[in-house]
């Protein structure tokens, strides 16, 4: 392996994933914590939706942890080059270095578009020519091509499968062990859905999961499994790398807007007064501005500064690591108004309640008060805020990269994709696939995360109504 | 009452303020107006003089907020931030940097805009209240729970995909309606199905259990159990009582909408080539049309804060017990 790089959003989602492990840990020991993510634990729809999202974080971490290859050597002014490529990138190698000339459809063998070749009685003829790597073991595509993919397909499916089936049993030793049972009534608990918690659900996610990572594992190496684009690219490789600027902006940007929305909203509804009036103030102008119009000033702002400072935005992938980042922070600072109203009316109901008084009458500092008694009891908001708005902002990407204010062109996302293919469904047959694997990835991950918050906001908090929280598009 | 309305739009001032500080700030603060000129006029090595030229014709060549040479009150007013906010505030949108009337374009293009926004709010409010009120009254049952899954379902495609979907197969494959475009008067009509039925579908899944929620908070209330025990029919229940008490928060909810509805929907009005404010905002920001999209801005906050006001209005209206003071 080569040398580490670290570019500025890998250690936020490293940042950003130390801190989920540390809440995880705090949450374990506190009951009032735990009690509802056992909640959330027992329903099947959420275990299966976080399930999903585990997968596909895992392909984001995946995908951040970079190496600049052995071969390739440091760029001469130092900056990060075109040579540095991620843990993700080295396993699909297959799928990153078979570039074919132009669009081909998923699994075939034969280019979309016409090409004049010459045969061998010199005249010239309009041919769809073969692909240089899809289907190229093949020697009589026509014939052989339907039966090599169902062989491949199959083992794929057994292969997962089996993992499933492994997973399983694991699963099942580990619960009966626990629980000091037989392993026949582990499964039968198991099998009828009786065992505390949806294992169930998960191992049913997980086998799904193993399935289709298996058929895809089966076909990869030699066919294009959902088609190649404009200039031949694998579509299945973009979409996988496309998954952790989504994953990123999902997150992201909660974890910036949170300190502002924290620190200013528990501080007006606490001390009141001025800075309540201040406070109020702030963020009532600033959610008076249409979200979309102000993210797109900002990015506006954000690229006549970029073409001030040409000169340090010269290595592409920092240039579109900034602008992701500036994107997640302008993202932040439209939507930490309305976690704040949350968090301010919130404390203004505690402030009033015994124990606060109480440590106020014993001469207990602010600070100590906002600490222990606070923000302890203000995070059932702040856990369901962030889960709620994580498949609003994977959503807005898409739009906003549309209208040229959302992530660096350069970037794979999901938006990207959609934007450089939306035109190719005019053609004759159109060509649907980038397209249809875009809004497969992005609906599989949205979907996830809104099964996921819905469990988690019924637990956190029952009473909160299903239109205080709703994710908001910016762009619709 | 009318006290009330004065505190509330005199309240407004400081904010439409902020706002304009805000955009003030990002437009001429962070990058100096020779940065806007240079992007303005295309090329790097564009001369001073040119730069000098395009700042004078937008007055952009005067001072930020402070004119030391003028002296007395002049030093404040003959400022650009002093100018342009004025300006603004006046409703006098000068030109673009296009060289276009801004205000002329605003009219021309708020017809299209409403003709979108409101036959989808009104469509799509009766679809959602319609189909949450069954599945309220039918809770429980299967219908309840696949609407649910159908309302997730739906909450979790793209925007893009109702619009990208529907212009592929309603307008390209079965060749219904035309797949993008514009015509005032009834001529008009067939450009507007499909983007009004896109528009509805986007925002029905999370509209419906929304007021799913409402309904069935309105159910469990005594009044209800009042008149069931009175013999009511289950329709009388759900109709006369159930959904007159619910309309109130949901059209209450509606009304913050109202203002900007002018504004129009952006992302739509793009892909169906609709000549409104919601493309013109997307073509000023492609454009990087500094002016419009400062002038937009201001507009957007200046509705919103309409549409809080007229929130508050219509609670008075609606339920006679809510006092303004």
């Amino acid at each position: 392996m080569g040398e580490l790089v670290v570019l500025t959003t890998d250690a936020c989602l490293f940042a950003l994933i130390a801190a989920g492990l540390a809440f995880f840990f705090v949450a374990r020991r506190i009951e009032h914590l735990r009690a509802p993510w056992r909640e959330v634990w027992r329903r099947p729809a959420a275990v299966g939706g976080a399930t999903v999202l585990a997968a596909f974080m895992l392909v984001a971490v995946a995908d951040s942890v970079r190496f600049r290859a052995p071969g390739g050597g440091a760029a001469p002014d130092g900056g990060v080059d075109a040579e540095v490529l991620s843990a993700l990138d080295l396993w699909l190698t297959p799928l990153r270095t078979r570039v074919e000339t132009s669009y081909s459809a998923p699994l075939a063998t034969h280019a979309y578009s016409r090409e004049s070749v010459s045969d061998e009685t010199g005249g010239m003829r309009r041919v769809h020519p073969r692909l240089r790597h899809g289907g190229a073991h093949l020697a009589d595509p026509a014939r052989d091509r339907a039966a090599d993919v169902a062989r491949r397909a199959l083992a794929g499916v057994a292969g997962g499968l089996l993992c499933g089936l492994l997973a399983s049993v694991l699963v099942v030793v580990l619960v009966s062990r626990r629980r000091s049972s037989t392993f026949g009534r582990a499964v039968g608990a198991l099998v009828h859905g009786h065992a505390t918690g949806a294992w169930r659900a998960l191992l049913v996610v997980v086998t799904v999961l193993a399935v289709v990572v298996g058929v895809c594992a089966a076909l990869a190496p030699h066919y294009h499994v959902l088609g190649t684009d404009k200039v031949g690219n694998d579509v299945l490789y973009q979409a996988l790398k496309s998954i952790r600027t989504g994953v990123l902006i999902g997150s992201l940007t909660t974890l910036i807007s949170l300190p502002f929305a924290l620190v200013l909203g528990i501080a007006a509804g606490y001390f009141r007064g001025v800075v309540d009036d201040v406070v109020q103030y702030l963020y009532t102008t600033l959610s008076s501005i249409p979200g979309v119009l102000l993210i797109a000033a900002s990015a506006l702002m954000l690229d006549v500064y970029m073409a001030k400072h040409a000169i340090d935005f010269e290595a592409l992938a920092a240039r579109a690591d900034l602008r992701l980042l500036a994107l997640c922070a302008i993202l932040g600072i439209t939507s930490w108004t309305s976690l704040c109203r949350l968090l301010r009316a919130e404390a203004l109901k505690l402030r009033e309640i015994e124990f606060v008084v109480a440590a106020q009458a014993l001469g207990v500092r602010h600070r100590g008060i906002l600490r222990r008694h606070l923000l302890p009891n203000v995070m059932h908001i702040v856990t369901i805020t962030t889960v709620i708005d994580f498949s609003g902002l994977v959503l807005a990407e898409a739009a906003l990269t549309y209208i040229d204010i959302g992530v660096d062109p350069s970037m794979e996302s999901w938006g990207n994709m959609i934007n450089g293919a939306r035109l190719e469904l005019a053609r004759e047959p159109p060509v649907w696939w980038s397209l249809a694997a875009a809004m497969g990835f992005m609906f599989a991950l949205v979907l996830a995360a809104n099964l996921f918050a819905d469990a988690v906001r019924d637990a956190f908090d029952p009473r909160l109504r299903g239109g205080d929280g709703l994710p908001g598009t910016p762009a619709e | 009452m009318t006290a009330y309305l004065l505190r509330r739009l005199l309240y407004a001032l400081p904010i439409l303020l902020g706002v304009n500080i805000i955009t003030f700030v990002l437009f001429f603060v962070v990058n100096t107006p020779d940065d806007m000129a240079r992007m303005q006029l295309g090329d790097r090595r564009v001369t001073q003089e040119a730069i000098d030229k395009w700042k004078h014709e937008r007055g952009y060549d005067r001072p930020l907020f402070w004119n030391g040479a003028a002296g007395g009150l002049a030093s404040v007013t003959d400022t650009l931030f002093y100018g342009s906010t004025v300006q603004l505030f006046s409703f006098d949108f000068g030109t673009s940097d296009g060289g276009r009337d801004i205000g002329a374009d605003l009219a021309q293009r708020m017809g299209p805009s409403l003709a979108i926004a409101v036959p989808v709010l009104v469509i799509g409010l009766v679809a959602a209240v319609a189909w949450a009120l069954v599945i309220a009254w039918l809770r429980g049952s299967r219908i309840d729970t696949w609407s649910a899954v159908i309302c997730v379902g739906m909450m979790s495609i793209s925007g893009l995909f109702y619009i990208i979907g529907g212009q592929y197969l309603v307008a390209k494959t079965w060749r219904l309606v035309p797949i993008s475009g514009y015509d005032y008067g009834l001529a008009g009509l067939k450009f507007l199905v499909l983007p009004v039925l896109v528009g509805v579908l986007i925002s029905l899944g999370a509209n419906v259990r929304w007021y799913r929620t409402i309904f069935l908070e309105e159910m469990g209330r005594d009044y209800v159990r009042m008149a069931r025990a009175k013999g009511l029919s289950d329709a009388r229940v759900m109709l006369a009582h159930v959904l007159r008490n619910a309309l109130i928060p949901i059209l209450t909810g509606v009304v913050v909408l109202l203002p900007t509805l002018f504004l129009g929907a952006l992302i739509t009005e793009a892909f169906f080539a609709i000549p409104g404010l919601g493309s013109y905002t997307i073509d000023a920001i492609q454009a990087q049309d500094f002016a419009i999209v400062r002038t937009m801005v201001f507009l957007g906050s200046l509705l919103y804060i309409l549409g809080l006001l007229l929130t508050d209005l219509s609670y008075v209206i609606a339920d006679p017990r809510v006092r303004l003071g």
